[in-house]
């Protein structure tokens, strides 16, 4: 039996009337890469933001890490990474530092963050980059250098949303190189995209349609269900679906 | 002008559809001149006055007598020397002192003059003047009636002495200085910060890349700022005069087209602000640090200029509100006419026409 | 229709090299993508066609109009839509409409015939605010209100970027739509995958351009055969494979990992399927493909 880190049963979360997140019920195993796909406005963030002990459920459960939902949001925090396209690092400090203030904001003594940075400046080969600004590498590096960032206290599981969007093809590759090797040291690795190759690298693939978990199986699986030649088309035969097209 | 007039009334739609927005436009206006307005108005009852009566003769009993009865003061104790007044200060419960010399009524029949003494603590200046304003006015009442009985002209001269702040305010002075200071704000915060939201939110490249005129954009900018900050005008106005019971003495067309050139003044600074920042909050911050302290300072409503040392007072005369300050006293209190201002007026027009041309030529019709 | 040549464009004082001597032409009535990662220098190319930024060296003409000296003319002709969504928020989609409409002085009546398909789109939610709408949908309004007075160049700076796959294909198709009009169109876009639906596209990567030409000629020119490969536990058979002294390049592409060898022939094969054999895969899968525009830009970039 499989280790399990998120456990939700019935998860909800209305806006009013309104129900961005509909009774989602599903499991993510330990070490395992889960990809969450959805078309915009299905309940992704919504669902996202719920698991990260940023907003609370309008109803159900949900255990993160061992953690409750509703009452031990600090603990998840403490047990999880989070990394986003939009807000990854601070621009005006240099490598070294983003490195040192994220060490030190998670509660790594002062030798592990000397130990971690040593260890991260040689594994993405920023040696020359180390006393640089963030704002002035490329991009692609930037989104490296902040996933490397936010699994730097080695939590259980890492949320990724959307961490490849606009970076060129071979630094995207580079960035599931590490997806892997922290998926191999047994961090949970939750993922949003809208790269479907970048599916098909998850080990299982849930996709969200208006609010409501429709399909949740392995790549393999989920194309033999819809009879599909890619995960383009199985996206495309569950999305078509949809009816909240301008929410 | 279709074109000019589907712009204005977007604008329009961003202010009324904008809480903050609407907040910070009326809001602000209303809550300052509220809040300069009546913490300074404030009636003052009842008074403890000392009286350092040296004269002890029937026209000082007289004057005492008329300042018993008023229910403004309440006569704390009568003194004999000068020495006890700071100590009748210094225990705090009395506000004002009035002195009688020895020999008044001798002066006063004699020489026809006599002087009186009136010493007030100023250090809560808004009840000093008041304070002194009803003494004066009793004085002045008794020497009407001295009058009245003879045809020789006595005079009683109060001489007022303020303690602790000289140079006293009153709430007359402070009314101009939150019209300048609220006219100054607003129309520099509301268009530099309108113009920065539309490069913010990526919507100045679409209109740059648009047949529209970029110097249009900027008068349709400027055209709803300019009539919201005439209406906010006429709320201040209304405000002091009914409430604060402000004196409005000249005309009221004079006093709204000086308005017009400060706020004129006040939107090409928005503009020019504009022009050097990216961010909302960084426009919001440079026209809050840039114009709150020089207008709070320089203008004259809380420190007089003149006491100040002659660097600050030749800085003082960049500060558009500092012009548009004299003019607004001399209009409403002092009800003077155009002739009266028209060194002022020029001034400010000066100041104007510099801004909006350096703006204009400022202002960049591309990205960079 | 627009010519470029040599421009160069640096920020920050010369520092930053955004667009390196780029020259391209594109032919009136034509569907041109600029296929890139971000900082590649999309944005600045377009921001300098449509008279936004200035370049520092080299000419560049849209419609005949020089991008420095005829600015005017040009604004009066092209469509341009900026990477971010940049509509009103707070206006309703029809005050939006309006406005732009105005602004361009036309209104929605008198080009209605271009604009007509997207709009139907989105005209049940004509009474919404902008801001509130999903992004398709704003993507939509966006391209309605550049197309509004009829422009001669369109530009659409990465007008799909963060929209879902469904939103994407729509926005694909109402693109080929307007080219049927005769509407000159330049898009630039992050997704490879996009490039195919392009006439023409340009790959580009920091400031410079990889290749240029049609889509199909661009991955015709692959100079190596290209194979897919797959087996029953892939991130294995990516190590095996980057670690075999037979294979040049190994690059994962969704199911497949895609391999070029480094000696083509059938001996090279039958050996490479023998090591992942002793390596215990299963169920291999080795069959010879056609590279697709992203096998090309890889290729390209590590060159």
């Amino acid at each position: 039996m499989q280790e399990i880190v998120i456990k939700t049963n019935k998860l909800t979360k209305k806006f009013g009337k309104f129900i961005a997140a509909n009774e989602i019920t599903f499991d993510v195993y330990a070490g395992e890469i889960f990809g969450f796909l959805g078309a915009n406005g299905a309940g992704k963030t919504t669902a996202m933001r719920m698991l990260c002990g940023l907003s609370t459920p309008t109803s159900g459960t949900a255990n993160i890490a061992g953690f409750n939902i509703y009452k031990e949001t600090e603990k998840i925090k403490k047990n999880i990474g989070y990394m986003s396209q939009k807000f990854s690092l601070y621009e005006d400090l240099t490598t070294l530092e983003n490195i040192k203030f994220f060490g030190g904001i998670y509660g790594l003594s002062n030798k592990q963050i000397k130990d971690k940075s040593d260890e991260l400046i040689e594994l993405l080969g920023l040696a020359k980059e180390a006393k640089k600004l963030v704002g002035t590498l490329p991009l692609g590096w930037k989104q490296k250098l902040a996933f490397s960032v936010a699994i730097i206290h080695e939590p259980k599981i890492v949320f990724l949303d959307e961490p490849t969007g606009g970076v060129d093809p071979v630094t995207r590759r580079q960035f599931w190189d590490l997806i892997y090797s922290a998926s191999d040291k047994g961090i949970t690795v939750f993922v949003t995209t809208h790269y479907m190759d970048e599916a098909e690298y998850c080990n299982r693939i849930s996709m969200m349609v208006d609010g409501e978990m429709k399909a949740l199986d392995t790549p393999t699986n989920l194309k033999q269900q819809y009879s599909a030649a890619s995960m383009d088309d199985v996206f495309f035969e569950l999305a078509r679906g949809a009816k909240r097209k301008a929410d | 002008m279709n074109q000019f007039f589907t712009f204005v009334r977007k604008e329009f739609y961003h202010v009324f559809r904008d809480g903050k927005t609407m907040l910070m436009l009326f809001g602000m206006p209303i809550a300052q001149i509220l809040l300069f307005g009546f913490a300074l108005t404030n009636e003052v009852k009842n008074t403890k006055i000392v009286i350092c009566d040296y004269a002890n003769d029937i026209s000082s009993q007289q004057i005492i007598n008329k300042i018993e009865i008023s229910n403004n003061f309440e006569i704390q104790k009568i003194i004999l020397s000068h020495k006890q007044i700071e100590d009748a200060f210094k225990e705090g419960n009395i506000k004002i002192v009035i002195v009688f010399p020895a020999n008044f009524i001798n002066d006063l029949l004699q020489f026809n003059t006599a002087q009186i003494q009136i010493i007030a603590d100023a250090s809560d200046p808004n009840t000093a003047t008041t304070l002194t304003n009803y003494v004066s006015s009793i004085i002045a009442i008794y020497q009407q009636g001295l009058i009245k009985n003879t045809t020789i002209p006595y005079q009683i001269i109060p001489e007022i002495r303020m303690m602790y702040n000289p140079e006293l305010k009153g709430v007359t002075n402070f009314v101009p200085g939150v019209m300048a200071l609220v006219l100054m704000l607003v129309c520099v915060l509301m268009t530099s910060v309108s113009i920065v939201r539309e490069k913010e939110r990526g919507t100045m490249e679409v209109l740059l890349v648009s047949p529209f005129n970029p110097f249009l954009v900027i008068i349709s900018k400027a055209v709803p700022y300019f009539l919201l900050s005439l209406v906010n005008l006429s709320v201040i106005l209304l405000l002091s005069v009914l409430l604060l019971e402000m004196p409005l003495n000249g005309s009221i067309l004079l006093l709204y087209v000086e308005s017009s050139i400060l706020i004129l003044t006040a939107l090409s600074l928005g503009l020019l602000i504009s022009n050097v920042t990216d961010s909302q909050q960084s426009a919001m911050l440079i026209s809050l640090m840039g114009m709150l302290l020089p207008t709070m300072i320089f203008t004259g409503f809380m420190f007089p200029i003149e006491n100040m040392p002659l660097p600050l007072q030749i800085i003082s005369n960049v500060v558009p509100s500092r012009w548009y300050y004299i003019i607004v006293k001399s209009i409403m209190i002092k009800g003077l006419g155009f002739g009266a201002i028209w060194k002022e007026t020029l001034i400010l027009s000066g100041m104007t026409v510099f801004l909006l041309v350096v703006s204009f030529k400022k202002f960049k019709i591309r990205l960079e | 229709m627009v010519t470029i040549s040599n421009i160069t464009k640096t920020y920050n004082k010369r520092t930053t090299l955004a667009v390196d001597d780029i020259s391209f032409t594109v032919n009136e009535g034509e569907l041109f993508g600029l296929i890139g990662p971000d900082g590649a220098g999309k944005t600045s190319i377009f921001r300098m066609l449509t008279t936004l930024l200035l370049p520092d060296k080299g000419t560049a003409f849209v419609n005949g109009f020089d991008i420095v000296k005829d600015y005017r003319s040009i604004r009066n002709c092209v469509g341009y839509m900026p990477g971010k969504f940049s509509l009103y928020q707070d206006l309703t989609v029809e005050e939006n409409l309006n406005f732009f409409a105005t602004v361009f002085d036309t209104t929605i009546k008198e080009n209605y015939d271009l604009v007509k398909d997207i709009y139907i789109q989105i005209e049940p939610f004509k009474t919404r605010r902008a801001g509130k709408l999903s992004g398709g949908m704003k993507q939509k309004l966006a391209l309605c209100c550049a197309l509004i007075h009829k422009p001669t160049v369109l530009f659409l700076d990465e007008p799909t970027t963060g929209v879902d796959a469904v939103s994407r294909k729509e926005f694909w198709e109402m693109l080929k739509r307007l080219k049927q009009q005769g509407i000159t169109i330049l898009v630039s876009t992050p997704y490879m995958d996009e490039a195919m639906l392009c006439e023409r596209i340009a790959l580009i990567q920091t400031g410079k351009i990889l290749s240029i030409n049609t889509p199909e000629i661009i991955t015709r020119q692959y100079p190596e055969n290209i194979y897919a490969v797959k087996s029953n536990s892939m991130s294995k058979l990516l190590y095996n494979l980057r670690e075999s002294e037979l294979i040049d390049s190994c690059n994962t592409f969704g199911e497949f990992h895609h391999i070029t060898f480094k000696n083509d022939n059938e001996f090279s094969q039958s050996t490479l399927l023998e090591f992942l054999r002793l390596n215990n895969h299963q169920s291999i899968v080795l069959k010879p493909i056609q590279p697709t525009i992203e096998d090309c830009f890889i290729r390209l970039m590590n060159k």
